[in-house]
């Protein structure tokens, strides 16, 4: 293995500067203690955070994305458990397919599901439901979940499964005591990362949420569209820092570069 | 055939499914029939839309009518909106190629600790909103903001430079935006090459720079190639990073689309740029997958 120059280094030193500028920018912004974005020289305060907590809007939006992306990524999850056991456990005619159709929703643009959902919702009359607007999450994340459980079954030996099965275990019981177990850390690592995308969906979202089922996400690119000052910065870091203790979290579950490895 | 050879690894599945069997379908089941009410319907239903006459009073008339396509297909407005998300996607892709693959060889030639830390730094902003990155660059980017500070105090410039509501300020967010992905690439196809190939290229007097054109691109082009597909996609399809560093004035089609929708209220027509952005896509993805495989079947017979 050939060594890094030292100009390969300062090109990396640069490339990283290029990457985390805009997020440490972003943090070092909210701890301004002046009344527009600039950076905390006058002195740092919390001022800004104290500020999100009184910002109605923020508060309902944040709780909004919470509970619809655990309710999500729970469900897609549920949906995802049997469907990758059938595809990694049988070969059948239209298998493939299955599988492309299923993984679809990263190749659709997400403006494009957006304007078909929202055309869907409007003529049925569900325009404005929390149930709905889960369930257009759940096909939206349906393929993160999809792959790390997949992976996880298709990884999975089957020697013990067979062993219990020919011990008389039921397939039932098979499933509980075995093969759930097993695939269990690509079940929890897919789940969080569903969460995540669920919660950080915006484009998709911003179609379908009414003004009693707005997210996070939409609630913030309204603001931004409007003014940017420092109380959106505040907001934003505390989602860096709470992204980042989740990564470390799904770095120790399942590896980051194979949850992140092939998402499109 | 083939079956019988896996029968080793997976024995019960394979000789039960060698007719037909419900089973595998009926586990997945439940997530076809969410598919199909809720991601194929409503896909139909777009299109339909797409083809109907627009009423100013209701939104939709009555009949059928091809006018929304050849109004996006020869109004120069809608061919400029077309053609700036092209060329922002292709400059984005190709700021992905030039900046990404040289960071991922210098990734793998680090040590352990190092490599698994620099990896998380580079693939971590993905997991944080679009929005919030956005965010920074907008902060970054004002004409106040802090590049045009730090490069007016350094005696760099005497005015700032414009950056926010421009296409170079929206290709360069972009370009952070979606570089974690060619990283993520070409990554996996370092990962599976033969580092000995290289050895044995420097043993027989290669220079590094040989090495690197003649033994080490080549065999991560895969990587590239297949990063780029989904860079470009990506970027066409992009919404929050163009409305929000672009402004009102400089659309591209995700948010063309979305005025139709929230603005001009004419439905039939933003559903025809959204059914095109679609049918574009897949064109691409497909397009571009194809030719890719077909290279490189003819590299390995080679």
């Amino acid at each position: 293995m050939q060594k890094n120059h030292a100009f390969a280094l300062t090109y990396h030193a640069f490339f990283i500067l290029f990457i985390t500028a805009p997020l440490l920018v972003v943090v070092a912004v909210s701890f301004t203690s002046l009344g527009y974005i600039s950076l905390p020289t006058e002195g740092v305060s919390l001022r800004w955070f104290y500020a999100i907590l009184e910002e109605r809007q923020f508060v309902d939006a944040f709780l909004m994305s919470a509970w619809l992306a655990l309710v999500s990524a729970s469900a897609a999850v549920a949906l995802a458990i049997p469907a990758a056991l059938g595809l990694a456990n049988y070969r059948f005619p239209g298998r493939n397919a299955l599988t492309a159709f299923f993984l679809s929703p990263l190749m659709i643009p997400h403006v494009v599901m957006g304007i078909a959902f929202l055309r869907f919702f409007n003529q049925a009359g569900f325009s404005g439901s929390f149930g709905w607007l889960s369930m257009t999450h759940v096909i939206v994340i349906f393929p993160y979940a999809l792959r790390l459980t997949l992976a996880s079954v298709t990884g999975l030996s089957r020697d013990a499964e067979l062993a219990a099965r020919s011990l008389g275990a039921r397939p039932h019981t098979v499933f509980r005591r075995i093969v759930l177990p097993l695939i269990l850390p690509g079940v929890a690592g897919g789940w969080m990362l569903a969460f995540i995308q669920s919660f950080d969906e915006v484009t998709m979202t911003i179609f379908v949420a009414t003004p009693g089922t707005t997210t996070l996400p939409v609630a913030m690119y309204s603001y931004i569209s409007q003014s940017i000052d420092p109380l959106v910065a505040s907001l934003s870091a505390v989602l860096i820092v709470a992204t980042t203790i989740t990564m470390f979290v799904l770095d120790r579950l399942v590896g980051l570069d194979r949850v992140l490895v092939g998402k499109g | 055939m083939a079956d019988s050879l896996s029968v080793g690894t997976r024995p019960i599945a394979v000789r039960r499914s060698r007719f037909r069997n419900p089973t595998p379908w009926l586990l997945c089941s439940p997530a076809l029939l969410l598919f199909l009410g809720l991601l194929l319907v409503p896909l139909l239903l777009t299109i339909v839309l797409s083809f109907s006459v627009y009423d100013s009073a209701t939104g939709t008339g009555q009949g059928y009518t091809f006018s929304h396509y050849i109004e996006v297909l020869t109004d120069s407005y809608y061919h400029e909106i077309f053609l700036r998300t092209g060329g922002m996607s292709l400059a984005v892709t190709l700021l992905c190629i030039v900046l990404g693959v040289p960071e991922a060889l210098i990734l793998s030639r680090m040590r352990s600790p190092w490599r698994a830390i620099f990896l998380i730094i580079i693939l971590g902003p993905l997991l944080i909103s679009v929005i919030v990155r956005t965010l920074g660059w907008a902060i970054l980017m004002g004409n106040e903001g802090l590049i045009n500070a730090a490069l007016q105090s350094w005696g760099l410039i005497d005015s700032p430079v414009k950056m926010l509501y421009t296409m170079t300020g929206v290709t360069i967010a972009l370009t952070h935006v979606l570089i974690p992905f060619m990283i993520i690439s070409v990554w996996a196809s370092i990962q599976k090459l033969d580092s000995s190939v290289e050895n044995a290229g420097l043993s027989l007097g290669a220079s590094p720079m040989t090495v690197l054109r003649r033994v080490i691109l080549p065999q991560i082009m895969p990587g590239v190639l297949s990063g780029s597909i989904i860079v470009f996609a990506l970027a066409a399809s992009a919404f929050a990073t163009p409305a929000i560093l672009g402004g009102r004035r400089l659309k591209v089609v995700a948010t063309a689309a979305y005025d139709e929708f929230t603005a001009t209220l004419n439905w039939p027509l933003g559903a025809a740029i959204a059914i095109l952005l679609l049918i574009a896509m897949v064109a691409i993805i497909l397009g571009s997958n194809y030719l890719v495989e077909r290279r490189y079947r003819a590299v390995f017979e080679r």
